[in-house]
Formats: C-alpha cells, sequence, structure tokens
C-alpha cells in the first residue's frame, strides 16, 4: 500500500513508538534495577547500567603496616576492586586537581619520591626506597570504565532473607482457592438462576445486579464482627486462610455469577431439553454438557478473579494476621515500602517477584485476559 | 498447601454427592422426581446464596446501621456521625481529592487509550504495541507504586539522583523535587500511576470497537479528501460516542475505590488522602471508629450506584441490540 509510506503514517507511527517508549520505561527500570548490584543502585540511575560507563572513584592505599620489602624497594601492594567487577582502570591521579593526571602504563611520583603504578585490572604497586613510616597511605583518584553487569544476588536475598519467597506460597495459597471456589459455587448459581425454574428467580437475579453496586470497603468491619464471633464461639483464630477465601468468594460472586450467567443464556435452549426428554437430570446436563462448553469462559474468568485475588491488598490486609506464615506479597511489599524506603534492590526485587505471576499469565493467555476484562470490568 | 487442596476439595463434593444422591433418588418414581427437582434447586443455589447473604446482602445492611451509632457499635447516635463528616475538614479534603481524581483519572485513561488505540490500527506493530500498553493492567496496584516511586525517588541537589523524573529535570539544570509531598500537584504524580494502568483497559476495548467501523465510511471520507485528522475527530470520536462513555463510567467506577496505591505511596499524606483511604483509617487504626468508618463507606457507595446503574442498564440496550 502506498499510504505506509506517506508523511503522516510515519509521524503516527513515531508518536505510537514515543507513547509504547514511556509505557514500558518504568516497568523495564524495575526489572533491570532488580538486577542491578545493590551498592550502584544507590549511587547511580538504572539507564547507566545499560552501557559502560565511567565511574571515578577515590581509594586510599593501606599504611606502612603493609609494606613489604622485596628487589631493594620497600612496597606496598593491592587491588582496587575485587574479581570479575570487570572494570578496567583508564587513567588516574594522585590529587584531587588532577585525577586523571596518568595514564594506566605511566608511573606517577609523589612529592615524598615514593612512585605507584596502576594496571588496567586494578592492581597498583606503591614504591618507596626508603621504609613507609605513616599509618596511613595516600590517595588514589582512579577513573574506570564499567561494562554494564547484571547479578541474580538481590533474587536470592529477597526471596529466602526478607521473607518474600514465603509470601509468595502464601499469596498462592490465598489465590487459588479464592478463584476455584467462587467459579464452583457461581457455575451451579448462574445455571439454576439460567436453566431451571423456580419461584423468585427474577428476584435473584436482580439483587445479583444489585450487589454489583457494593463497595467490598462496605463489607469489611461487618465480616470482621462475624469472624470475630465465630472464632471466639469455636475457638480458632479470626483471621485465617479459609476467612480469606470465604471473603473473596463473597465480593467476586455477584460479578462472577452475572458474567457465567451472560455467557450461559447464549447457549441453544434446544440442547437442554433433548437431554432432559433423554432422561439427564440437571447435574448430568450441567456435568457433560455446560462444563466442555463454558470451558473458554471458565479461562477468562479463572484469571480475572485470579490476578484479583493475586493483586489484592486490602483483603488480605484486614482479614489475615500480618505475620510471616500468612502475609500476602501485597501487603509484604507495602510493609517493605515503609520499612526498607531506601533499599531499592530488596523492593524493586520484591516487585517484581510479585509481578511474576500475572505477567506470566498475561503473556500466556492474553486473549483469555482480554476477553474476561473487558466482559468483566463491573467487578466491584 | 493441604488446607487449600481441602478447601477445594470440600465444594467439589458437596454438589458431587449431594447430587448423586438426587439422581440415585429421583430416578425411582415420577412423583419423586418432582420433589427431586424442587430439592435440587436448593443444593445448586444454596451455597452461593449463603454467601451472598453472608457477604454482601448482610454487611450492606449492617453499614447502614452502623452508621447511626456511636464508634462501637452500641449506641444510638442518630445523624451524628453524618453531621461529622461534613464538617470534618479532611472529608472535605478527600472528597476533593476523590473529585480530581474522577476528572482527570477517566478522562485522560479514555483518551490516551482511544488515540493509541487508533495509532495501532492497521500497523505491522500495533499488537505488539497494544500489549506493552496493555501491560500494566496485569500488575498490582502496589507492585505500580513501588514502580513509579522509583521513578518519583528524590535525592538531595548535591546528590545523583536515581530517580529517572529528577535525573531528567536536573538535566535541564532545574532542581530536584520530591514529587509525592508537594501538597495539590503530587495527587496528579499519583494520578499518574492509575492512568499508566487504565489505558491499557481502554485501548483493548477501543480497538475492539475501531474494527467495527464500516470501512465504507472510511473509505468515502478519504476519497472526499478528508485527513486523518478531520476523520478521527468527525467520524470516528462520534461513531464511538457509546463505546466512549461506556470506558469513561468503567474507570470512573474503579478510581471511586482507588485505595491501593495512596495507601502504597504516601498513605494519606501530604494532603492525598481519598475515601476509601480515609475509610480504612477510621476503620482500622486506633481501635477503629465504625460509625465514621460506614458513613464514608456509604458514601462511597452512593458514588458507585449511579454510574454503574447506568453502565448496566447501557450493557443491558447492548445485548438487546
Amino acid at each position: 500500500m502506498m499510504k505506509k509510506f506517506s508523511l503522516s503514517s510515519i509521524l503516527s507511527q513515531l508518536l505510537l513508538l514515543f507513547f509504547v517508549i514511556i509505557w514500558i520505561i518504568p516497568t523495564f527500570g524495575l526489572f533491570i534495577s532488580s538486577l542491578r548490584d545493590k551498592d550502584l543502585l544507590s549511587i547511580s540511575g538504572w539507564w547507566t547500567s545499560l552501557t559502560t560507563t565511567e565511574i571515578n572513584e577515590i581509594y586510599r592505599m593501606p599504611g606502612m603496616n603493609a609494606q613489604i620489602e622485596e628487589d631493594g624497594y620497600f612496597k606496598i601492594k593491592g587491588k582496587l576492586f575485587e574479581e570479575n567487577s570487570g572494570k578496567k582502570i583508564e587513567s588516574f591521579g594522585i590529587t584531587s586537581k588532577k585525577i586523571n593526571e596518568f595514564n594506566v602504563s605511566e608511573v606517577a611520583v609523589f612529592k615524598d619520591e615514593s612512585e605507584v603504578t596502576i594496571d588496567e585490572d586494578g592492581n597498583y604497586e606503591w614504591r618507596s626506597k626508603s621504609e613507609f613510616q605513616k599509618k596511613k597511605g595516600k590517595r588514589l583518584f582512579t577513573t574506570s570504565l564499567s561494562p554494564p553487569s547484571f547479578t541474580f544476588e538481590n533474587y536470592r536475598e529477597v526471596l529466602f532473607k526478607e521473607g518474600i519467597g514465603r509470601a509468595f506460597i502464601n499469596t498462592m495459597a490465598v489465590a487459588l482457592p479464592s478463584t476455584l471456589i467462587p467459579l464452583i459455587i457461581c457455575s451451579f448459581f448462574a445455571y439454576s438462576l439460567t436453566w431451571m425454574k423456580f419461584y423468585g428467580r427474577d428476584i435473584l437475579l436482580a439483587v445479583i445486579i444489585a450487589s454489583l453496586v457494593v463497595p467490598l470497603q462496605m463489607s469489611l468491619i461487618p465480616i470482621l464482627t462475624i469472624y470475630n464471633d465465630f472464632g471466639a464461639l469455636f475457638g480458632v483464630a479470626a483471621k485465617s486462610y479459609p476467612g480469606v477465601w470465604m471473603a473473596h468468594t463473597g465480593f467476586g460472586l455477584a460479578s462472577t455469577t452475572f458474567l457465567l450467567r451472560n455467557f450461559l443464556k447464549s447457549l441453544p435452549n434446544e440442547m437442554m431439553e433433548a437431554a432432559k426428554v433423554d432422561g439427564a437430570s440437571h447435574y448430568d446436563i450441567f456435568l457433560r454438557i455446560i462444563i466442555p462448553l463454558s470451558i473458554p469462559a471458565f479461562a477468562s474468568i479463572f484469571i480475572l478473579q485470579f490476578l484479583w485475588c493475586w493483586n489484592d491488598l486490602l483483603v488480605g490486609l484486614v482479614f489475615l494476621d500480618q505475620v510471616p506464615s500468612e502475609i500476602i506479597l501485597t501487603a509484604k511489599l507495602k510493609e517493605l515500602l515503609g520499612s526498607r524506603g531506601e533499599n531499592w534492590e530488596i523492593l524493586t526485587t520484591g516487585a517484581f517477584v510479585s509481578m511474576t505471576v500475572p505477567l506470566f499469565i498475561f503473556f500466556a493467555l492474553q486473549r483469555y485476559f482480554i476477553r474476561g476484562l473487558v466482559a468483566g470490568s463491573v467487578k466491584g | 498447601m493441604f488446607i487449600v487442596f481441602l478447601g477445594i476439595l470440600f465444594f467439589i463434593s458437596y454438589f458431587h454427592i449431594s447430587n448423586l444422591v438426587l439422581d440415585a433418588y429421583g430416578r425411582r418414581s415420577i412423583k419423586r422426581y418432582n420433589f427431586e427437582n424442587s430439592i435440587r434447586v436448593i443444593v445448586f443455589i444454596a451455597p452461593a446464596f449463603i454467601v451472598l447473604f453472608i457477604f454482601i446482602l448482610y454487611p450492606v445492611f449492617e453499614t447502614v446501621r452502623l452508621s447511626f451509632y456511636d464508634k462501637f457499635g452500641r449506641e444510638f447516635v442518630g445523624l451524628y456521625n453524618y453531621k461529622w463528616a461534613i464538617g470534618d475538614p479532611e472529608f472535605r479534603r478527600s472528597i476533593l481529592n476523590n473529585f480530581v481524581w474522577l476528572l482527570v483519572v477517566p478522562t485522560l485513561s479514555t483518551f490516551f487509550g482511544l488515540v493509541i488505540a487508533k495509532l495501532a490500527d492497521n500497523i505491522w506493530w500495533g499488537s505488539i504495541a497494544k500489549s506493552i500498553i496493555f501491560m500494566p493492567m496485569a500488575i498490582s496496584f502496589v507492585g505500580a507504586g513501588v514502580i513509579w516511586k522509583f521513578i518519583y525517588e528524590y535525592r538531595g541537589p548535591g546528590d545523583t539522583q536515581i530517580g529517572l523524573l529528577n535525573a531528567i529535570i536536573v538535566s535541564f539544570g532545574y532542581e530536584p523535587q520530591a514529587w509525592i509531598t508537594i501538597p495539590f500537584w503530587n495527587n496528579f504524580f499519583l494520578m499518574a500511576i492509575m492512568i499508566w494502568i487504565q489505558t491499557g483497559l481502554a485501548l483493548v476495548i477501543f480497538s475492539a470497537a475501531l474494527r467495527s467501523i464500516p470501512k465504507e465510511m472510511l473509505e468515502a471520507a478519504r476519497i472526499d479528501g478528508a485527513s486523518e485528522l478531520k476523520i478521527f475527530f468527525s467520524i470516528i470520536i462520534p461513531y464511538l460516542e457509546q463505546t466512549i462513555l461506556v470506558i469513561w463510567t468503567l474507570i470512573t467506577i474503579i478510581v471511586l475505590r482507588i485505595f491501593d496505591i495512596i495507601f502504597a505511596m504516601t498513605n494519606g499524606e501530604w494532603q492525598t488522602g481519598v475515601l476509601a483511604n480515609l475509610m480504612y483509617d477510621w476503620m482500622f487504626r486506633g481501635g477503629g471508629d465504625s460509625g465514621r468508618g460506614s458513613v464514608l463507606a456509604i458514601v462511597i457507595m452512593i458514588g458507585v450506584i449511579p454510574i454503574l446503574a447506568w453502565n448496566l442498564y447501557k450493557h443491558r440496550q447492548e445485548q438487546k441490540i
């Protein structure tokens, strides 16, 4: 097509590219940061880690205690940075005024006539004809090139030391049943609302639609009171996993039923009638006809509800104790935001861990996700 | 982990066993068949209905009742809590903030969604672009909070800025700012997060809707020499008017209940509080005040009702067509 090469088409592609870049940068920055060394993370922006960068550092050599005698010289040897850091020294200096005075192969001479050499890998040798007398060594100013380097160290720390790994399992233990239970009971509910005849069916349907407007916040206090009473009555904890499952079930019930019913209504009536004539019970119809036909609808609703439960903060905050064995990822992240607000390596990595499951679902099942989302945006 | 399977198994076996019993019972005679059917209705409905009653219906009435009672829910205080709310400066600010959120976020999300949907239409890399812009929809609000807090990160004027926004500002020679602590304007920095998330929702709905516009109409306009901009404003926007309204209301409903982002980013400090955060504070901080918390919950619900009612009405209308 000619149109592709027109000016307005190029402009609009550029504009789209602009939007895409704006939208991807925040997540991309988080991801890159979670892979960076934590010391570098706190002193330089994440964007600097993508290219080889120049770093200026100051290093103080050790004093007289480190000296050795060799080939008629008194020497102090050492290394400016760790092995495997990948840095390469470009130039160095011995005064703060001229930090780039010498190249790596050159010899720098101090005022006291001691001299120092540095090689590319950061090994230095400071030598003097006479013995070193001072406790403190002299300063070196180095300029080095640092290539992009990434590490999984943050992930190891966050998963096992900061309790994010445990929170991940907790979240799974919350989200899976909180998705499957409503799916099970709502599919029966929606079936009876669509295909069974009974007194009060229309009223019940109206109630379901009306409860879509009830914001979740409204239920928190009354439900918590019920849980407390229930816990006191039977001597069990008021806050527990089954409690959260039922809360999520309750909050997801209206929208799940609503969506499923809309779907079931679109199935052909004749099929049910034929099955009934053949002597199938409602349960037979449900198992043999409805479930196989509804798999795509189930998938969409499953994903929607699962992501909702996985990403939820409020329900997990209110209905679970904030202890390591129960705290969910979002609540844990919020806690870390408060207590470790400056430790960006922990925050970025933790956030990325919490995003792994949603992102996996997003990329693997995008079609169902979009379908569910478009249909299910009425959720309270 | 074991308990997880137990919990799910419980519900499956409830339905399975009770239905098998009914099947076995009902097959014996026709008289029993009718009885069996009415029992089965109850079996199918009961769990969902009980959950619906406990978790939605009862709480609504209980919340309305509590709003007329004192902070422990014991003594009747009439309209006291409502009067308090009207006079409370924090409540007014939350309402105002909520209002600004409602004005800005749905409008901009819808606008960006429509523009991006149009731009990505008929371009070979359009679906990749859409995926990327849609991706934030999958992330939790708290996760998004961390992402953006990192962007807004502030360091003193002399230090290296590790927050992207401040780094950009500094590179242009301006002073770095602690963005989320500047009263009033910080609201907009929090809103940016929500727009970043919700634009994806608008985008996917719009890109489906764009395909429904008759090709002949667009072709005719092009033959008549209309520019793409002209087509966008004179044909596409009027044609999608209904869709625009539906999306706008959808996002409005989500924004009315916004809680997590503010809770994670500022906790309502620096004058960023909205109704849901204020409610959470009154319910759970310092022993809680169920009366005032309930009033705030009711205010949120009253805000949602007309918008959702309209939305459902539209939904029904579309289904009829």
